[in-house]
């Protein structure tokens, strides 16, 4: 009797086994099906791409997108641009957040619970309302279409702050005892014993900084106005004005910038889930 | 001789060192040299900037002066002006914030469960495609929102986008999603359910992870069903998973910008402005108009809602706690 209902069980979670993978499957034909239209579209002539019935695949491959992308286009000048300030924010702001993550975790001081409530309270407010007065002190500071503009105001991020907080409380504070009765000094401690034992750590919050930069739209059209000086983002989104470039060369532009992200994601999917969700779960 | 040197130095009152203060106080003055970024950035780009808005969204903005005259903003004197046009006159204004309110709709009528099905899905034993899944659910949130506003641009293109030729394969006839006032809401939802729901499920699944399987099964041999297992042990651990995903929901809702940006071609914003949002309107009114001080006015109306929005979840899930 025991032994019939085990396989009723197994015969009902054989159908949910079944239910569940259906879902999971068809949301990642859903999830790719835009994706597919990118790439099929950057490998395509504007005819095949508007002519009935409508296809997945090119009728015929073609490279003419990228050369229109190459030689109209200021593409990879935008490209450089964007490796260049993305790059510098994201060691700067890995480093800061650092600092400041370990300041709130092995410290004590005065004013402790009251600065982290600041971090907390800049976390839930969207750093856009300020866009107006942000710009105004961009152009007071002389930063319009300078990459210090890009670099600077953001570069302290507290959700970067709140994630190494919670990190670096892992470290042993046995071992910065340790350290400290071989008379070796905090900040010492810090690049010497801290950075080393968080190391993945930083590796998450680095490639989550690069990837806000890198996406990153608002900002940047508000502050870089020549178009030597855009980022991809902004190159991207006015591709179809000065340049008159066809929805084919768009895509190209669009697929050759979600590559290197998707790339990182590939290589470090499992530390940026788990760096991303950890701050929702505790709560 | 490092040692004969402390003990004849021990007990006379030694001259003032800048190095032994150091040495000695490091410990409790490095907190603050670690913080100083922070705290130098969040009153540089925080504090002063929400000053000098509140004081602009009193003005009003009457251009800029030559370059000679250093080019400032001219200004004057307005006082509640700005707020009073916004929150009783301003039809664009108020259509902007019901456009932002339907979106978060959306969210947490749609996307929410979703992605708590998504997440069960990916947690149940014996699921064939957890990995693709998660880099296929993650892809969409990772990819730059101007890529996804151009690329769902060309798929609701009412004739040869992807849309419709699907809708045409089961018999539909579709309709013309961004170029219709009717049709550009649900055409922004889809972009955002597609965006955001593997994201958030993952969320989702970090938090079922969180869950103790001793004791599901603890309440199972009491003779609890899956359902009740599922509603009272389950849903109350997702708890603050929940919130975050109502809180950042709401906040992403009403500051929604570079994907209706590119999907309607701003500064188009769709049919009798549809796909208008606040943040959109904000930088039509600051950049594209210049008016600065009616730009930071509506900033400030927008952070008060937000903030009464995010306080009143807060305080919903504090009582669900108990």
């Amino acid at each position: 009797m025991f032994k019939r209902k085990r396989q009723s069980a197994m015969g009902a979670s054989r159908v949910s086994v079944m239910t569940m993978n259906t879902i999971v499957l068809v949301g990642v034909l859903l999830c790719a099906i835009p994706f597919v239209y990118m790439i099929s579209a950057s490998f395509r002539r504007e005819g095949d791409l508007y002519k009935l019935p409508v296809t997945v695949y090119p009728r015929e491959w073609t490279m003419h997108n990228f050369h229109t992308l190459f030689d109209k286009t200021e593409y990879v000048r935008w490209y450089g641009n964007t490796i260049f300030t993305a790059s510098i924010r994201t060691v700067l702001g890995v480093y800061l957040a650092a600092l400041a993550g370990a300041a709130f975790a092995k410290y004590e001081f005065r004013f402790k619970r009251f600065f982290f409530f600041l971090v907390l309270a800049t976390l839930t407010l969207p750093f856009h309302m300020l866009l107006i007065p942000l710009f105004l002190l961009m152009r007071d500071f002389g930063w319009v279409d300078n990459y210090l503009a890009i670099i600077v105001p953001g570069m302290v991020n507290v959700f970067n702050i709140f994630l190494m907080r919670q990190y670096i409380e892992s470290v042993p504070d046995e071992l910065m005892d340790a350290a400290r009765i071989d008379g070796a000094s905090e900040i010492g401690m810090f690049h010497r014993i801290i950075l080393p034992l968080v190391r993945p750590a930083l590796g998450v919050v680095g490639i989550l900084t690069f990837v806000w930069t890198w996406n990153d739209f608002l900002w940047p059209l508000v502050v870089l106005h020549d178009d030597a000086k855009y980022l991809l983002s902004n190159g991207i989104a006015t591709m179809d004005g000065p340049y008159e470039v066809e929805t084919g060369a768009i895509m190209a532009g669009s697929f050759l910038a979600t590559l290197p992200i998707i790339i990182v994601f590939l290589l470090m999917q499992r530390q940026i889930i788990a760096g991303l969700t950890q701050g929702a779960i505790r709560g | 001789m490092l040692s004969a040197h402390t003990l004849t130095t021990a007990n006379k009152p030694q001259p003032f060192s800048l190095a032994d203060w150091w040495s000695r106080n490091q410990r409790k003055v490095i907190p603050y040299i670690f913080l100083a970024p922070f705290l130098l950035s969040f009153v540089i780009f925080t504090v002063y900037p929400a000053g000098v808005s509140l004081f602009l969204s009193f003005q009003r903005t009457r251009g800029f002066q030559q370059a000679e005259e250093g080019g400032g903003v001219v200004l004057e004197y307005k006082g509640w002006a700005n707020y009073e046009r916004l929150l009783t006159k301003d039809k664009r204004f108020r259509e902007a914030m019901i456009n932002g309110a339907e979106f978060w709709l959306g969210t947490l009528l749609v996307q929410m469960p979703l992605a708590l099905a998504v997440a069960l899905a990916l947690n149940s034993p014996n699921i064939r495609f957890r990995i693709l899944g998660r880099l296929a659910f993650f892809a969409p949130y990772i990819t730059s929102a101007v890529v996804v506003g151009w690329i769902f641009r060309f798929v609701y293109d009412q004739n040869f986008g992807w849309m419709n030729s699907a809708l045409a394969q089961l018999g539909i006839e579709g309709p013309a999603w961004i170029r219709d006032a009717n049709f550009v809401m649900p055409s922004l939802i889809i972009l955002g359910l597609w965006t955001w729901v593997g994201f958030n499920s993952l969320f989702f699944l970090a938090g079922l992870q969180n869950v103790p399987d001793d004791l599901k099964e603890a309440a199972r041999i009491d003779g609890a069903n899956t359902v009740r297992v599922f509603w009272h042990i389950t849903i109350p651990f997702l708890r603050p998973v929940f919130v975050f995903v109502v809180v950042t929901g709401g906040i992403g809702s009403f500051s929604l910008f570079s994907q209706p940006y590119l999907l309607l071609d701003f500064p188009n914003t769709g049919p009798f402005d549809s796909g208008l949002f606040p943040l959109m309107y904000l930088y039509d009114m600051g950049f594209l108009n210049i008016r600065m001080g009616y730009a930071s006015a509506i900033g400030y109306i927008l952070t008060v809602v937000i903030l009464i929005i995010t306080g009143m979840q807060l305080l919903l899930f504090r009582l669900w706690k108990v």
